[in-house]
């Protein structure tokens, strides 16, 4: 089978393979690139672990194929922290208890963020709608709202 | 949060400092920066993906299998059928001599559930497992199906399990766990009420974020490393080594990540067959559920029956007290002749009943196999049995909360499993939440003690 090459930008930092046409995003992340922060929890768009941000939009990388993202600007979980500081968000779900066995949280974070990019002061019925893609089956939901709003709050303080 | 200071004050040390603050968990930093690892974050060379072919029926017997057009499928390395397997017979509880074994790694003759593995096809992509796995040809005769516990313990219903030789476990006390303390007969003779009630429950998938899987490679030394997500590594390993026929120091797990399990992922089900793939073609091996498989072929909650007979006073004490319950295990033991057994200890629930008799019955249908959830074998009985409790109260016009502290156990009561209580806090709980619900009860129960019989 031919080959197909892709070309885009992870985390701002330049990335090409080659892969199989067909081939989604997600498995191209994980098993061609390296980048396991976006997780497999369903591979057909239900449960959200495998959300990424792609030109700024919310999208599920299990539902995206590689091919049509040359030229991208993607973004993951795992290039939210710079130079060993954790991203808001980050530090919100760590200090909130905002995480249980964690395989959502990655698609959780990328789902808050697009959100606080989007709308910097949510309403807490707003991060319920943001997050309502994304399954937490430990069912922490709370901590999880609780930390994004806390994000929200962390962040207006810094720009104040 | 505010800490009462009254209870149990002989016992209390004040040094406790964590219970109202957040303290970060060890393991978060890990779960937002997306480093945790997780078992099918690995990744290898030249890894081969495991496929199932599995049964559409749910009680049939095998004529043939013929897997010469799936070998043939671009990207086919190897295909498994119950032959290669060592030690193909097998039940997780024999480590702690809970036997007989009495399930297949793969099919042997028989399936005896919907989705039963048969045949394992091991190939280039995921996608050629699946399209070779399509091709395997299984001939099976249709075999009647049996789907109701008691339909199943009735005489004459197929035998869905043959290594039991009937459709139910057989305990060293008979068809069933038995508890018996006191003369239950007696107690329903002298007492003012009678309630029997029937509470059922439908087998519950705990649909883990993170599907069941393992990823295994040859260490080239004839010792295998299986990354896991199980919840038993232990367990798992030395199963593993029985099917297998292979040391326990060939064997190197890796695991403790688990991406939600809720007891899902206690059955040792992926990593033998993985293990046995990497030996047989020297590659590393990932076998990873579908969310299909995972829905579908994991082992769900037990569906359980269970069937309540009290005798009430007016006064409010229940003296008597007799269940039978029912765990379906689906088509084979796993974990569920123990959830069963928990079941026959737990019926009492937290209360002092001078007579009471049990019976729990583990029974065999051609359902999925189910096992381990979240407190299994006590959590739907401690449903009905509450259910059971507020309707006694009903029926003799007592306040719910009240009626519970009529009958909670108390330190120094005998169980009817006969362990004596010890520790208990049940009344003191329920002091507690009459306050925290805003439920008054009268004074003299919130003058009692989990200590001092009175009142």
């Amino acid at each position: 089978m031919a080959k197909v090459p892709v070309q885009f930008t992870l985390n701002g930092a330049e990335k090409a393979e080659f892969i199989d046409s067909g081939t989604t995003l997600l498995h191209a992340l994980r098993d061609k690139i390296g980048d396991t922060s976006p997780k497999g929890g369903c591979h057909q768009g239900t449960c959200g672990a495998c959300s990424v941000i792609i030109d700024g939009e919310l999208r599920l990388s299990c539902l995206t194929l590689a091919e049509t993202c040359n030229g991208a600007a993607i973004t993951t979980t795992s290039g939210l922290s710079e130079g060993g500081v954790l991203h808001p968000l980050q530090r919100a779900f760590l200090d909130a208890f905002a995480t249980q066995c964690g395989f959502c949280t990655p698609g959780m974070i990328m789902a808050a963020k697009v959100l606080l990019d989007h709308t910097p002061n949510p309403s807490r019925d707003e991060v319920v709608e943001a997050l309502s893609g994304n399954i937490c089956r430990c069912t922490g939901y709370e901590p999880i709202i609780q930390a994004v709003l806390t994000a929200a709050r962390s962040n207006s303080q810094n720009a104040a | 949060m505010e800490l009462r200071k009254n209870y149990f004050a002989d016992q209390r040390k004040d040094d406790l400092h964590e219970i109202g603050q957040p303290r970060p968990r060890s393991d978060s930093p890990g779960h937002v920066t997306g480093k945790t690892a997780y078992f099918a974050d690995r990744n290898f060379p030249g890894m081969l993906h495991l496929k199932m072919v599995r049964s559409p029926h749910h009680h049939a017997r095998i004529r043939s299998i013929d897997t010469s057009e799936a070998e043939k499928h671009p990207g086919v390395v190897n295909i498994l059928t119950a032959k290669d397997v060592p030690h193909n017979v097998y039940t997780i509880l024999i480590l702690i001599q809970i036997g007989p074994e009495d399930e297949t790694v793969l099919a042997d003759g028989k399936v005896r559930w919907k989705g039963e593995a048969v045949v394992a096809v091991l190939a280039e992509t995921e996608r050629a497992a699946q399209e070779a796995a399509a091709k395997v040809k299984v001939d099976y005769e249709v075999l009647p199906a049996v789907f109701d516990m008691e339909e199943a313990l009735k005489p004459g219903a197929p035998i869905v399990n043959e290594y039991h030789g009937q459709n139910h476990y057989l305990y060293d006390s008979g068809e069933c766990r038995k508890v018996r303390f006191g003369d239950v007969e007696a107690g329903f003779a002298g007492a003012d009420h009678i309630l029997e009630q029937t509470y059922q429950s439908s087998p519950i998938e705990h649909a883990p974020t993170e599907t069941t899987g393992c990823i295994v490679a040859p260490e080239g030394n004839d010792r295998f490393t299986c990354y896991t997500n199980t919840q038993a590594m232990f367990f798992t390993l030395d199963n593993a080594s029985i099917i297998l026929q292979m040391p326990g120091n060939k064997l190197h797990f890796v695991g403790g990540t688990v991406g939600g399990g809720f007891g899902g992922k206690v059955d040792v089900i992926v990593e033998p067959i993985a293990i046995l793939g990497a030996k047989l073609t020297g590659r590393p091996v990932s076998f990873i559920y579908s969310r299909e498989e995972e829905m579908q072929i994991s082992s769900p909650r037990a569906a359980e029956k269970v069937v309540i007979k009290d005798g009430v006073m007016k006064d409010g004490r229940i003296v008597a007290r007799k269940v039978t319950g029912y765990t379906d295990a689906g088509a084979y033991s796993r974990h569920s002749p123990y959830g069963a057994q928990k079941g026959a200890g737990h019926y009492p629930g937290p209360y002092t009943i001078p007579n009471v008799w049990i019976d729990t019955y583990c029974v065999y249908t051609n359902r999925t196999p189910s096992s381990a959830m979240r407190g299994f074998g006590v959590t739907i009985g401690d449903f009905a049995l509450e259910v059971q409790m507020d309707k006694l109260a009903r029926l003799i016009g007592m306040d719910p909360l009240e009626f519970r502290f009529v009958n909670a156990y108390r330190d120094g009561d005998m169980k009817a499993h006969r362990q004596p209580t010890e520790g208990a806090a049940l009344i003191e709980c329920m002091q507690e939440a009459s306050r925290a619900a805003n439920w008054p009860v009268a004074e003299k129960y919130m003058a009692m003690s989990s200590y001092a019989k009175g009142a």
